[in-house]
């Protein structure tokens, strides 16, 4: 186990870095993270970080790559919901990026 | 070449066209209540990883596995996750073949109404003879 500070709180995370209480979760940390990451947020990252938030809230799952595509092309329309747009702002994989940065366990199913 | 990728893909050929093209039918069932053991989740887990191989996935829920998709599932007392809004997830893997037996609906005074996914309803006889055609059966 690890932790990481922010701002002078103290949160959890697992070896890899996934935030182990989603609860504990808010904008700060998310750009702790990003910067972690090495992602410079923009409100288009945001939207994808919301969007997986809203998803887990609903099933309690980070859901698959080919899953948020879809998803999001529903939500926010055909131009966002495909990877190359997704791959763009999360470069190393925007499953487990935007995850990490949303505060979510790493997906199911993520090889 | 070919053996670059035989190493990279864990010894699993994705080249060959005869291994890769086939789609297997398979079934996953659950016949265990939704708390109290790992199997309904784990369940839940190699379901939606089967899901990225594109094959055909299907669910019956059986005996005390009928409890797993009953509404309204409130697990703070026991300290686990309720993770019964997964299942409402499967849509959008694209696994839409979720059979229920209706005996076991009926022994426990269940109706479809209180199940929080759509789900098709069968008879013990039917769930036999659709497990009866699937080339894979993995029961939790």
């Amino acid at each position: 186990m690890a932790t990481i500070d922010v701002n002078g709180k103290n949160y959890e995370t697992d070896e890899e870095g996934y935030l182990l209480n989603l609860g504990e979760w808010n904008e700060e940390v998310g750009a702790y993270l990003a910067v972690e990451e090495k992602v410079e947020m923009t409100p288009s990252h945001w939207e994808v970080v919301n969007f997986l938030r809203e998803y887990y809230n609903d099933y309690q799952i980070a859901p698959a790559i080919r899953v948020l595509t879809k998803a999001i092309g529903k939500k926010l329309g055909p131009e966002k919901g495909n990877s190359k747009y997704l791959y763009e702002l999360f470069p190393y994989g925007p499953a487990k990026q935007a995850c990490k940065i949303a505060g979510l366990p790493k997906p199911t199913g993520c090889i | 070449m070919g053996e670059e990728m035989t190493e990279a893909t864990g010894g699993i050929d994705f080249e060959d066209e005869d291994a890769s093209g086939v789609i297997k039918k398979f079934m996953f069932v659950n016949r265990k209540a939704p708390y109290g053991t790992i199997y309904a989740l784990e369940a839940l887990e190699v379901v939606l990883i089967s899901a990225a191989f594109d094959q055909d996935v299907s669910l019956a829920f059986l005996d005390d596995g009928v409890y797993q998709l009953v509404k309204g599932q409130h697990t703070k007392a026991i300290d686990v996750k309720n993770f019964s809004p997964t299942y409402r997830a499967l849509e959008g893997y694209d696994i839409e073949k979720l059979y229920v037996e209706k005996e076991s609906l009926e022994q426990r005074g269940l109706t479809e109404a209180d199940l929080l996914v759509d789900v098709e309803v069968m008879s013990s006889a039917d769930i036999a003879k659709m497990m009866a055609e699937q080339d894979v059966v993995i029961s939790f």
